[in-house]
C-alpha cells in the first residue's frame, strides 16, 4: 500500500499502461515537458519518449481524429482533453466517428481509444472549466464512461481504460486530484471491474448514488445523517456507461428509498436516467420518489456564486429529508 | 516523430517551388495545373512528370482505360438500380474515373487509402468487390466491406473527419516503420492517401489534419477531387484561391494535376507517394475535375448550373481522351475496346445480381456490434426485443423480426 494523490495515482497508472503495453500512447496538449495543466502525465515523457508521450497542436478534434487513426493502424491512445469545457471542438469525432467505427464496420474494427478529461466545478475558475458533461456522451452507444473518485480506482481505472478494446471515456474528478488515498499497485482487488459501482456504505434507511468529485460529499451526508440517527447507503457509481444498475437495484429494495447526486444539470442527466429504471426495476419497493440532486438549468455559473449552484452536504441532506418525509 | 524530433517541414528538391501565384479559386487552370494527356489524346511534356509517365507500359496504359470504362459502366449499373428502387441512393462518380484510378494505381498494397463516399474507382483498383459498395447504399450495412483486406477504409460520410484518421494512421505507420527499421525489417515503406472533396475543403477536419500532419511530417497524401460542385455550391464560394496553393500554407508541397488525364494523375500520385514514404511528409494534391452528373441520385443539377458547363467539361473527357491516344499510338486496336465493353456489361451483371440477392441483415446483428465487450445493457435491450419478438410466434403476419 502507497498512499498518494489522486493525480499522482492516474500517472503511475499511465506509467504503467506505457510499460505494459508497448502499443499505447499519450498525446495531449501541454502533455510532454509541462506534464499537463495538472500535472498528471508529469515526468512521463522524459521516460518514455516524445513517440509515446505527443504534445499534439492546439486542436480537440484533431487529437480525437488523429488517435482514431492510431487505433486503426494498432495502437492504443489515450488522449488528454485538457478542461471538460473544451471538449467539444472534438465532439463530431468522439460521437460521429469513434463511437460508431466499430459497428460501422460490423465488428471489423476496434478503436482502444481512451479520452480522459478533467471534469467538474468548485475550483473557483473560469468559463468552460468547470462543467460535467458526461450525459452528453452517455447518451452515444459505443462509448463507455467511468469515473473513479479515490486514488486506488483512479490507479487501476485508468489501466483497465487503456486495456478495454471500446473506447472509454475517462472523466477525472479534478477537484480532487490532490486527495490522497492507499493504493495497492500489486492487486486491484474489488476495483478489479471498472464497470461495477461499490457500495462504499451499508446503511438501511436510503440510498445515496454518486461518483467522482461528490462521492466524498455523499460520504460526509451519510455521516452527518447517522447523527440523526438515519442509515445511509451510499454507492460510489464509478461506471456511467454502462451503469451498474444491479447493485443500485439490490440497494433500493433493501433501503427504499434513493438519491442520486451529480454535478450536472439534473435535466436529461444521470440521475434521471438511474429514476426511470429503478423505477422499472423496483417500483413496488421505493417507499418515495427517487429524488435528483445537480446542478440547475443553466450554463456553470461564475466561479463566486459557484458554492450556490454545486450540489453539497446540506443539499443531498434536504433531499433525504424530503424523502424520508414520504 | 515527436514534435521535439522533427525535421523542419519545407518544399524540397521536387522542382515544384515555382508554382504560380494565385489567380482565384478557378482563375486560369492551365497555367499552374499538371497535365500530360490533352483532351486531343495528345502527350505532352513535364520537366518532372514526363519520367514518371515513361515508366508506364502499354499493359498499364490500357489497363487505367479499362478500369475507367470499368467503374463509368458501374456507375450507370448503380444509378440504373437506383432507379428501379434496388438502392436507396447512389453517389455518381462520372467524369473523376481518371482522378480516382490514375491515384489508386499509384497506390501500392502496404498503402492505406481513407476515402469518402464517392470513391467508387479507388475501391476497384484496391481490388475491393464493387457490390460490396452497394449495401451501403441498399441500406443493408453502413459499411460493407472488411477494410484491412485491402486497406481501404469504409466509406465516411461526415465530411472531412478521414482526413484526420489518414494522418493519425500515418503517424502510427512512422512509429511501426522506426520499430522495423531498428529490428532491421526490409518491408516496403507505407503511406496513407486521404481522399477529399472541394467542399470538404471547407472542413476544419481538413485544416486540424495539415497542421498534424505537417508537425509530425507525416506520410499522408491529402488527394482532394476538385469537382467544381459542393451539391449546389460552386468551388468559388469554398475558396478564394485554388485548393493546392492552401498546401504552402502548412509548409508541404501542393500540386494541381489534370484530374481528368489519368496519366498525369497517376504520375503525380506516385511522385507524391513516394515523397512520403521516404519521409519527406505530407502532399496536397488537387484533382482538378468535374462531377458530370449529379451530387446523388437525389439531386438535380439543372436547378444550379448550365448545361453548358457539363458539356464543355464533357469535351475534357478522361476516357476519351485516353481513348484517342491508345489508339493514334497504336497501343490497343478494336479488339480490345470490344473486350473493355464486354468486361463492362459482365461487371454490370455481377453488381446487378449480387445486389438484387443482398438482403437485409437479422435486426438482432446490430446489438452485437455495438460494443466489441460484453455490455449489460445491450444485452439487456436485446433479451428484451428476443422476448417481444417471441410474442408474435404463430402470428399470421410477422410483426418484426427481419
Amino acid at each position: 500500500m502507497t498512499t498518494m494523490t489522486i493525480a499522482k495515482a492516474i500517472n503511475e497508472g499511465l506509467r504503467a499502461s506505457l510499460t505494459n503495453n508497448p502499443k499505447s500512447l499519450l498525446m495531449g496538449e501541454d502533455i510532454g515537458p509541462l506534464g499537463g495543466v495538472y500535472r498528471v502525465t508529469d515526468g512521463l515523457i522524459r521516460e518514455f519518449g516524445a513517440d509515446r508521450v505527443v504534445d499534439t497542436p492546439l486542436a480537440e478534434s484533431g487529437i480525437v481524429g488523429t488517435a482514431i487513426g492510431l487505433a486503426l493502424r494498432g495502437y492504443r491512445p489515450i488522449c488528454e482533453i485538457q478542461f471538460d469545457g473544451f471538449v467539444f471542438p472534438g465532439f463530431n469525432q468522439i460521437t460521429t466517428q469513434l463511437a460508431k467505427m466499430h459497428s460501422r464496420s460490423g465488428g471489423k474494427l476496434t478503436v482502444p481509444v481512451v479520452i480522459r478529461i478533467p471534469y467538474g466545478g468548485g475550483i473557483g475558475s473560469i468559463e468552460h472549466h468547470s462543467e460535467s458533461p458526461e450525459a452528453l456522451f452517455a447518451h452515444t452507444a459505443g462509448l463507455r464512461i467511468i469515473t473513479p473518485s479515490n486514488a486506488h480506482d483512479a490507479y487501476w481505472m485508468i489501466q483497465q481504460a487503456v486495456d478495454c478494446t471500446d473506447p472509454v471515456i475517462f472523466f477525472e474528478p479534478k477537484r480532487r486530484y490532490w486527495l490522497k488515498g492507499e493504493v495497492d499497485t500489486e492487486n486491484p482487488g474489488p476495483a478489479s471491474d471498472p464497470f461495477q459501482a461499490h457500495v462504499l456504505r451499508e446503511g438501511s434507511d436510503a440510498t445515496i448514488v454518486a461518483y467522482g468529485p461528490l462521492v466524498p460529499v455523499a460520504l460526509a451526508a451519510a455521516a452527518a445523517a447517522e447523527e440523526d440517527g438515519r442509515s445511509i447507503e451510499v454507492i460510489d457509481l464509478r461506471s456511467i456507461s454502462p451503469i451498474d444498475f444491479d447493485t443500485v437495484t439490490a440497494s433500493v429494495k433493501k433501503t427504499g428509498r434513493l438519491i442520486v447526486a451529480h454535478e450536472a444539470p439534473t435535466f436529461g442527466g444521470i440521475g434521471g436516467e438511474i429514476a426511470a429504471r429503478i423505477s422499472e426495476r423496483a417500483f413496488l419497493h421505493l417507499e418515495a420518489p427517487v429524488i435528483r440532486v445537480g446542478g440547475f438549468h443553466m450554463p456553470y455559473p461564475v466561479a463566486k456564486v459557484e458554492e450556490d449552484y454545486l450540489p453539497d452536504i446540506d443539499k443531498i441532506l434536504e433531499a433525504l429529508d424530503r424523502s424520508l418525509a414520504y | 516523430m515527436g514534435a521535439t524530433q522533427l525535421p523542419t517541414p519545407g518544399i524540397n528538391g521536387t522542382g515544384l517551388g515555382q508554382q504560380s501565384p494565385a489567380g482565384g479559386a478557378s482563375g486560369d487552370p492551365a497555367a499552374e495545373m499538371i497535365q500530360l494527356l490533352g483532351p486531343d489524346g495528345k502527350l505532352g511534356t513535364d520537366p518532372v512528370f514526363s519520367d514518371y509517365a515513361k515508366r508506364l507500359d502499354p499493359e498499364q496504359l490500357r489497363g487505367f482505360y479499362a478500369d475507367m470504362a470499368k467503374v463509368r459502366r458501374f456507375d450507370q449499373e448503380a444509378t440504373a438500380l437506383q432507379r428501379q428502387g434496388e438502392l436507396a441512393l447512389w453517389v455518381p462518380l462520372t467524369g473523376q474515373e481518371a482522378a480516382q484510378i490514375g491515384s489508386g494505381r499509384a497506390t501500392q498494397r502496404q498503402d492505406y487509402i481513407f476515402p469518402t463516399y464517392r470513391e467508387h474507382g479507388v475501391a476497384l483498383t484496391r481490388d475491393v468487390d464493387l457490390a460490396e459498395l452497394l449495401k451501403l447504399f441498399r441500406g443493408i450495412s453502413n459499411g460493407g466491406w472488411d477494410p484491412t483486406e485491402n486497406n481501404f477504409h469504409l466509406y465516411t460520410l461526415v465530411l472531412a473527419a478521414q482526413t484526420l484518421h489518414s494522418v493519425g494512421y500515418a503517424m502510427g505507420i512512422q512509429r511501426d516503420q522506426k520499430l522495423a527499421e531498428a529490428n532491421g525489417s526490409n518491408d516496403p515503406k507505407a503511406a496513407v492517401v486521404a481522399y477529399f472533396g472541394d467542399g470538404a475543403s471547407s472542413e476544419g477536419d481538413v485544416h486540424e489534419s495539415m497542421v498534424f500532419a505537417a508537425s509530425y511530417n507525416a506520410p499522408v497524401v491529402f488527394f482532394c477531387q476538385n469537382n467544381h460542385w459542393a451539391i449546389s455550391v460552386p468551388t468559388e464560394v469554398q475558396t478564394k484561391v485554388p485548393l493546392f496553393n492552401r498546401a504552402k500554407g502548412y509548409g508541404f508541397p501542393g500540386i494541381r494535376v489534370d484530374g481528368n488525364d489519368v496519366i498525369a494523375v497517376h504520375a503525380v500520385t506516385e511522385w507524391a507517394l513516394e515523397h512520403a514514404r521516404e519521409g519527406r511528409g505530407p502532399v496536397l494534391i488537387e484533382a482538378y475535375t468535374y462531377r458530370v452528373g449529379a451530387h446523388t441520385t437525389a439531386d438535380d443539377p439543372t436547378k444550379y448550373r448550365e448545361s453548358a458547363e457539363e458539356t464543355a467539361w464533357r469535351g475534357k473527357d478522361p476516357l476519351d481522351r485516353l481513348e484517342k491516344y491508345l489508339r493514334s499510338e497504336g497501343l490497343a486496336d478494336e479488339a480490345f475496346f470490344e473486350q473493355v465493353r464486354v468486361d463492362g456489361d459482365k461487371l454490370a451483371a455481377h453488381v446487378r445480381s449480387t445486389t438484387q440477392s443482398l438482403q437485409g441483415p437479422n435486426f438482432r446483428e446490430s446489438f452485437a456490434g455495438v460494443y466489441a465487450e460484453p455490455h449489460p445493457l445491450v444485452a439487456e435491450e436485446l433479451a428484451w426485443f428476443e422476448e417481444y419478438s417471441a410474442g408474435f410466434e404463430g402470428d399470421e403476419e410477422e410483426g418484426t423480426g427481419n
